[in-house]
């Protein structure tokens, strides 16, 4: 035992050694960490590795983020400052965090920059990251919504092209409903989703809340006709309203004919694309929202994520170089390729030839006409009291003028301490909420 | 004599008085620290308006005295959240008893054989992950594929929409977690059950009681205090319903499985009304308080 252990401690001590060597910095490498949610967060390490190579003194610690627990992370890490550098933020979700003076403002840099330019982006999409005229965000990539639809059903029912007014959409509907059998529906809407009547309601030129965004709009007369329109999708039966007719699994039912069409987004192509049986997917299309106003597309919403720089960085030239190389039409690219995400960069979306593809065309029509939601903080909770009073109404447990009065009470009560804080600002000293 | 003894006497007791606390110091010190400490600042928050915007910047801190209190009084969402939660202890917690006692008399009675294995099984969904249940109950809930749905079709039932029907749903949570959770209380009435001598069953039969008058007279009263205990924890538990709504539906549909715990955690980490939530987790705890005082009493009473 004794002879033993000497070199037993030497091995020990040689090995000590040997991680000593490996962990200590072998360069005075700047790092930089980066917090990128779900997928995106674990492809886009295949980028920014290839960033690395460009730029040898810097170093990119890419964290995978899971989206449920996001929001979570992010408010803590903000609350034991030791936010990352560099971060994704789905666009509804940065008001909230200007709201916390959380992030770097970018336009400075983006006047600068030789790589980026603002009018390569749509420009629904980059004014959700836009707040009291000051940029937080850069586009990273898009989300709208709009329709998908089984073309076959449409043809057989006499519906030769997808409809682009609201009276050909409801014809639409009203003929697939004749042809069919009354299990299967012309249209699904889940009961729990909000975008269907917020982007009626927009399309009729809603403004959602009113009065800078201190009250609920949703008793006025566009919110409300566009609340009744999206109630008699259920009432005339051609979206499934009771429990047994919902299916469970949107795929099969889509590939059974069992719905002609959905309301949904660009994640959807690849589902679709993996999901569907081989027999249908001749047979499926995307074409953009019908319009309200003879206008076509109609609008939809500016949705998808946004690069964010913490104020609190260290390192913010590497930091933007880093944003800039992601956000770049190449890298759009490559990423929409690892990932099926659609590209924010104009540029990126012709040199691909997205904007020609027939499943992605439709999007490229819809994104020249999307809105950014009121960009609150407060405003996922309002979106979770609209599914809750919609879901209500379309179970017949309230009346739709009922519902949308309550709704306001709900929003009037939630937006109260906004209200609060905008009469201080308003009345006292010259120190705004969100721009300090 | 006690005046010269009495003086030493105090002086030891005051010694070890000291050396006790000495000894309890760390073990109270975790408790001021990870216990006592959250709480009263849990208090404290109850009646703020702390939020996102007070995260960001604390002058934007309000101090609202009890008016997350009155507003939670009057927001309907509340009351239907306690609703549910009534529902399920009211109706989950007496057939959780009723299943586990069962099932210990069943596991316990000689008359049964694989004794050991049986108690496994029945042992097997309270050590098993929820999140993995959850999966496999929704596969069974589902409304034209799922095992309960074929089940009942075979007796001649029309299928039940589970966990979509705001009728069904609460029943839906109410079957899986008291499948999820007899096990339990199974074990420690078992555990009961064998504390029981033998003697007193040996003199009941020698009185000729028969099987049913054993077990009203002899099983019952010696299994009270047990029984008691497992109502209480089974109660609490029960109060607190969370994993089983937040895995399976989120609270839904139409709000019928939002569960008192639920709506906190909605309210105070998904939407970071932190000072609202805190006031819902004092009137949860209220509730309970009470509750477990009236079980107490009615136990106190039912012993004299």
């Amino acid at each position: 035992m004794r002879q033993l252990r000497l070199p037993r401690l030497g091995v020990f001590l040689g090995f000590v050694c040997v991680l000593a060597a490996c962990t200590a910095p072998r360069d005075d490498r700047v790092e930089i960490s980066f917090w990128a949610m779900g997928s995106e967060g674990e492809k886009v390490r295949e980028l920014t590795t290839r960033f690395e190579r460009r730029h040898p003194q810097i170093r990119v610690r890419v964290q995978q983020i899971p989206w449920s627990a996001a929001h979570e992370k992010l408010l803590t890490a903000y609350a034991g400052d030791t936010m990352p550098d560099l971060f994704q933020l789905g666009n509804t979700w940065i008001p909230e965090f200007v709201a916390l003076n959380a992030l770097e403002p970018l336009g400075p840099r983006l006047e600068t920059s030789k790589v980026l330019k603002a009018d390569d982006w749509f420009a629904g999409i980059l004014d959700t990251n836009v707040l009291e005229d000051r940029l937080y965000g850069l586009p990273w990539y898009v989300d709208t919504r709009l329709l998908f639809y089984r073309r076959d059903i449409f043809e057989q029912a006499g519906v030769t092209e997808a409809p682009r007014t609201w009276e050909a959409w409801i014809e639409a509907m009203q003929r697939v409903r004749s042809q069919e059998n009354p299990g299967n529906f012309p249209i699904l809407l889940p009961f729990d989703d909000w975008t269907p009547p917020v982007i009626l309601a927009l399309q009729l030129g809603s403004g959602l809340l009113r009065d800078k965004d201190r009250y609920g709009g949703f008793s006025d007369p566009a919110f409300a006709r566009a609340f009744d329109f999206y109630i008699d999708f259920f009432r005339r039966d051609w979206a499934p309203s009771a429990g047994g007719d919902r299916p469970n699994n949107v795929y099969q039912a889509f590939a059974a004919g069992q719905v002609a069409m959905l309301i949904t987004g660009p994640w959807n192509i690849g589902e679709f694309g993996e999901r569907l049986p081989e027999s249908v997917q001749a047979s499926w299309a995307t074409a953009p929202l019908p319009t309200a106003d003879g206008h076509a597309p109609g609008v939809s919403i500016a949705g998808g994520a946004s690069l964010v720089m913490s104020r609190q960085t260290a390192h913010p030239e590497p930091v933007w170089a880093l944003m800039e190389f992601l956000t770049a039409p190449q890298q759009q690219i490559e990423f929409n390729r690892l990932t099926g995400d659609l590209p924010s960069s104009k540029r990126a979306w012709q040199t691909a030839q997205l904007d020609v593809h027939p499943h992605t065309r439709a999007f490229w029509a819809q994104l020249q006409n999307v809105r950014a939601l009121p960009k609150i903080p407060e405003w996922e909770r309002i979106a979770s009291r609209i599914t809750r009073y919609s879901e209500l109404v379309i179970r017949r447990e309230m009346s739709s003028t009922e519902a949308l009065a309550a709704l306001d009470e709900d929003v009037d009560a939630i937006l109260e301490k906004r209200r609060w804080l905008m009469e201080r600002i308003d009345s006292g000293p010259a120190t705004e909420v969100s721009a300090h | 004599m006690s005046r010269v003894n009495a003086e030493p006497h105090a002086r030891t007791f005051r010694k070890t008085q000291r050396a006790a606390y000495v000894f309890l110091s760390p073990s109270l010190s975790a408790i001021l620290i990870f216990f006592v400490g959250p709480v009263a600042a849990a208090l404290g928050l109850s009646f703020t308006d702390f939020d996102i915007y007070a995260l960001g910047n604390p002058e934007y801190l309000r101090f609202v005295g009890l008016q997350n209190y009155l507003r939670l009084l009057e927001n309907p969402v509340f009351w239907k959240a306690l609703g549910n939660t009534l529902y399920f202890v009211v109706v989950g917690g007496p057939l959780s008893l009723a299943i586990s006692l069962g099932a210990a008399l069943l596991i316990n009675s000689r008359l049964v054989r694989f004794r050991g294995l049986f108690r496994s099984v029945f042992f097997l969904p309270v050590v098993t992950t929820l999140v993995a249940v959850a999966v496999v109950w929704r596969y069974l809930y589902h409304p034209s594929d799922g095992l309960a749905n074929i089940a009942l079709g075979w007796v001649g039932i029309a299928p039940v929409d589970w966990l979509g029907d705001p009728d069904w749903a609460m029943p839906a949570i109410i079957i899986m977690a008291v499948w999820k959770n007899f096990g339990y209380n199974m074990i420690i009435l078992v555990a009961g059950l064998q504390s029981i001598p033998e003697s007193l069953y040996e003199a009941a039969r020698i009185d000729g009681a028969g099987r049913w008058q054993q077990f009203v007279h002899v099983t019952l009263p010696m299994l009270a205090p047990t029984f008691l205990f497992v109502a209480i924890i089974t109660m609490i538990g029960y109060f607190q319903l969370f994993a089983e709504p937040y895995v399976m539906t989120q609270g839904g549909p139409s709000d019928a499985t939002l569960s008192i715990v639920l709506f906190m955690y909605q309210e105070g980490f998904r939407w970071w009304n932190i000072g609202y939530a805190a006031a819902i987790s004092f009137i949860l705890f209220l509730i309970i308080l009470v509750v477990t005082l009236l079980q107490l009493r009615f136990l106190n009473r039912s012993r004299t």
